[in-house]
C-alpha cells in the first residue's frame, strides 16, 4: 500500500522564501557554505556591530553569496568603472557624520542626521537576491529598516507621487565623479507605491556587520525586484515630487536603461539577454541560473503593476 | 644584425615563452583561486584583452620598419598574429564552454540579441583563413593573394574595436585607447601608401617639367608635397578609425578621469 505522506504541496512552500530562520542557524549555514574557502569573514559576522539583530520579514534562505565576493566586486563609478578598484578607492570616504536633506513634497523637510534616523528605524537582517543589469547575481544578507517606514516620517503629501534619491557629490573624494561617464551626482527614483512596498529597504549593514565603503556605506537602497543600479550608494539626499525623476542611467541610455528597470528575463537589454544570470562565486563549471521575474519576488511586487506594459516601461 | 641562426632560435623561444606568459598567469589564478567573485569573466576578459593586445602588437611591426629602418622585428610576425589567434580562440572558448556551458539553447537565445557578441564573432572568423594560411607553405602556394588575404587583419582590427565599443556600458577610456593605437598604426600605413602613388605622378611631371625649365622644378615638387599632405589628411578622414578620433577628442574635452586633475 502506498503510504501518501504529504498532499498538495504548494510551491510556496517549497521555495526558499516562505521558510525563516533564527539568526544563530544562518550563521552556521553560511559558516557551513563558506568552510571550504577559508574565509574568516563570517566568522565576524558574529561580533560585529549588527551580530544580534532580527531577522525581518521577507528574509529568503538560501545560499549566501562570500562575503569577499560581495565586497570585492562592485559597480561604484563613483570611484572607479573597475569592480575591483573600486573597493579599494572607496576607503577614502568618510561616512561620519552623514546626514540626509529632505526635500520637495512632504510636511516634514529638513536635514536628519542618519544617528536620529537609525533611532527611529530599527534594523533588521534580510536575506535578499541581487542581480545586476550586467547579468550577474549575488545573494546578500542586508541589515536595514523598511524604505516605506522611514519616509512616512517625513510625512509626504498627495502631491509626493515620487521619490528621488541622490548620492553624495565629491569629486575630490569620490575620484570616479572627475570623469563624465555618468552625469553626476548620481541619481535614482521610485514611484512613491514602489518606495512604500515592504519589500523596499534602506540598508546599513550587511554581513552582520556595517557596510563597507564600496558597497554604499553609510545608507543605500535595497530594491531587491530591480537591477542593481536602482539601489543607489551612500544617499545624502531624498527628494518627493509629483513628476518622475530624470534618473543617472535613465539619462546615460535612455533606450537601455528604463526608470522602472525591473528584472525580467523576458525583456532583454538591447545589447544582451537577461534570460540567465552568473551566480558569483561559483565555480566556472556552473551552470547560469535562469533569471526570474521581479527576481523572484513577482508574488509580492507585481500588484504595483497591473495593466502595464512592462515591455514598454522595462 | 650580428645575431646567427642560432641566436634567433634562441630569441624566438624567448618570445614565445612571452607571449604564453599571461596565459600561465591567468591559468596560475584559477588554479589558486585568484581570479576574483566572477572567474569566468576574469579569464573571458583576460583573453581578450590579450588578443587585442598582440593584434596591436602585430601591426606595429611594418611601421618600426618604415620608421627606424629595422625590419628584424618582422621576423615574429608570424608568431605574434598565431598569438592574437591564440588568446582570441581562448576569449571565444571561455564564451562557448562556460558562460554559455555549451548549451545550444543559451547560444540561439543570447548571441543574437548581442550586436557585440555578432561582431566579436565576425572578428573571429576573419582571424580563422589568416592562421589557417599562416605557414611558409600556404604563404608560397598563395603567392600575391595571400598578402592581398592578409590584408583582413586591418579589417579583424577595426571589427574588434567595435565588438569593444558596443559592450562597454558607459566608460569608453579602454576601447579609445586601443582604438588611437590602431589608428595611428593603420594612418602611418595609409600615409606611406599616399606617398608611394603619388611620388610615380610626381616622376612624370617632373620629366615634363624638366624639359622646359629647372627652376619650376622645385616648385612643382612643393605643391605636389602639399597635395600629397591634403590627401593622406583627407583619406585619414574617410577612414573608419576618424570618427574614433574624433570621439576620443570629445571625451578629452569634457575630461575623462583619473589623468585630469
Amino acid at each position: 500500500m502506498l503510504i501518501k505522506t504529504k498532499v498538495n504541496i504548494l510551491s510556496s512552500e517549497i521555495t526558499d522564501r516562505t521558510v525563516f530562520e533564527s539568526r544563530r542557524e544562518f550563521i552556521k549555514a553560511a559558516a557551513a557554505f563558506s568552510a571550504g574557502l577559508m574565509l574568516p569573514s563570517l566568522g565576524q559576522a558574529e561580533t560585529g556591530k549588527y551580530a544580534d539583530v532580527p531577522v525581518g520579514p521577507y528574509s529568503a534562505k538560501l545560499a549566501v553569496t562570500d562575503r569577499e565576493d560581495v565586497a570585492g566586486y562592485t559597480n561604484y563609478y563613483e570611484f572607479s568603472t573597475n569592480k575591483k578598484d573600486s573597493t579599494v578607492l572607496a576607503r577614502t570616504l568618510t561616512t561620519q557624520p552623514w546626514s540626509v536633506e529632505v526635500v520637495g513634497e512632504a510636511e516634514k523637510p529638513g536635514v536628519y542626521n542618519l544617528e536620529d534616523i537609525l533611532k527611529d528605524n530599527p534594523v533588521e537582517e534580510r536575506i535578499y537576491r541581487f542581480r545586476c543589469v550586467e547579468a550577474w547575481s549575488m545573494v546578500v544578507p542586508w541589515i536595514g529598516f523598511p524604505l516605506g517606514d522611514m519616509l512616512k516620517r517625513f510625512k509626504p503629501t498627495s502631491k509626493a507621487k515620487f521619490v528621488e534619491f541622490t548620492t553624495f557629490y565629491n569629486p575630490e573624494i569620490m575620484v570616479g565623479q572627475r570623469s563624465g561617464v555618468l552625469d553626476w551626482p548620481y541619481v535614482e527614483g521610485l514611484r512613491i507605491d514602489e518606495a512604500m512596498h515592504p519589500l523596499a529597504m534602506m540598508a546599513t549593514g550587511m554581513y552582520g556587520d556595517e557596510l563597507p565603503k564600496q558597497n554604499g556605506a553609510p545608507l543605500r537602497l535595497i530594491v531587491p525586484w530591480k537591477y542593481g543600479f536602482k539601489s543607489i550608494k551612500a544617499i545624502v539626499k531624498i527628494r518627493f515630487m509629483e513628476n518622475m525623476p530624470e534618473t543617472a542611467w535613465h539619462k546615460n541610455a535612455p533606450a537601455e536603461n528604463g526608470f522602472y528597470a525591473n528584472v525580467n528575463p523576458e525583456v532583454p537589454h538591447p545589447r544582451w539577454s537577461q534570460s540567465r544570470e552568473r551566480v558569483l562565486g561559483s565555480s566556472i563549471f556552473t551552470l547560469k541560473r535562469d533569471t526570474e521575474k521581479f527576481n523572484g519576488y513577482g508574488a509580492e511586487v507585481v500588484g504595483l503593476y497591473s495593466g502595464m506594459d512592462l515591455k514598454r516601461y522595462f | 644584425m650580428l645575431v646567427g641562426k642560432k641566436g634567433w632560435a634562441g630569441i624566438k623561444v624567448t618570445v614565445f615563452l612571452l607571449s604564453l606568459l599571461p596565459f600561465g598567469l591567468l591559468v596560475n589564478d584559477g588554479i589558486n583561486d585568484q581570479l576574483g567573485a566572477n572567474p569566468i569573466e576574469t579569464l573571458h576578459f583576460g583573453f581578450g584583452d590579450w588578443a587585442l593586445r598582440f593584434l596591436c602588437m602585430g601591426l606595429a611591426l611594418t611601421p618600426i620598419k618604415i620608421i627606424t629602418g629595422q625590419s628584424w622585428p618582422m621576423r615574429f610576425r608570424r608568431m605574434i598574429g598565431l598569438f592574437v589567434f591564440f588568446y582570441a580562440s581562448l576569449h571565444l572558448l571561455i564564451f562557448i564552454a562556460f558562460d554559455l556551458s555549451l548549451s545550444w539553447e543559451a547560444f540561439k537565445d543570447e548571441v543574437p540579441k548581442s550586436p557585440y557578441i555578432l561582431m566579436g564573432l565576425l572578428t573571429y572568423s576573419l582571424l580563422i583563413p589568416l592562421a589557417v594560411t599562416s605557414t611558409k607553405n600556404m604563404q608560397k602556394r598563395l603567392g600575391r593573394n595571400w598578402i592581398k588575404l592578409h590584408r583582413l587583419v586591418y579589417i579583424a582590427g577595426l571589427t574588434a574595436l567595435i565588438h569593444y565599443f558596443w559592450l562597454v556600458k558607459a566608460d569608453y577610456t579602454e576601447p579609445l585607447i586601443y582604438a588611437a593605437v590602431i589608428s595611428i598604426l593603420l594612418a602611418i600605413r595609409i600615409v606611406v601608401h599616399c606617398r608611394k602613388t603619388r611620388k610615380l605622378s610626381l616622376r612624370d611631371r617632373s620629366r615634363v617639367v624638366i624639359s622646359s625649365d629647372r627652376a619650376c622644378v622645385s616648385t612643382e615638387h612643393s605643391v605636389v608635397k602639399m597635395q600629397v599632405l591634403r590627401h593622406c589628411v583627407e583619406s585619414l578622414r574617410n577612414s573608419a578609425a576618424y570618427p574614433l578620433l574624433l570621439g576620443m577628442q570629445r571625451v578629452k574635452q569634457d575630461g575623462w578621469g583619473r589623468r585630469k586633475h
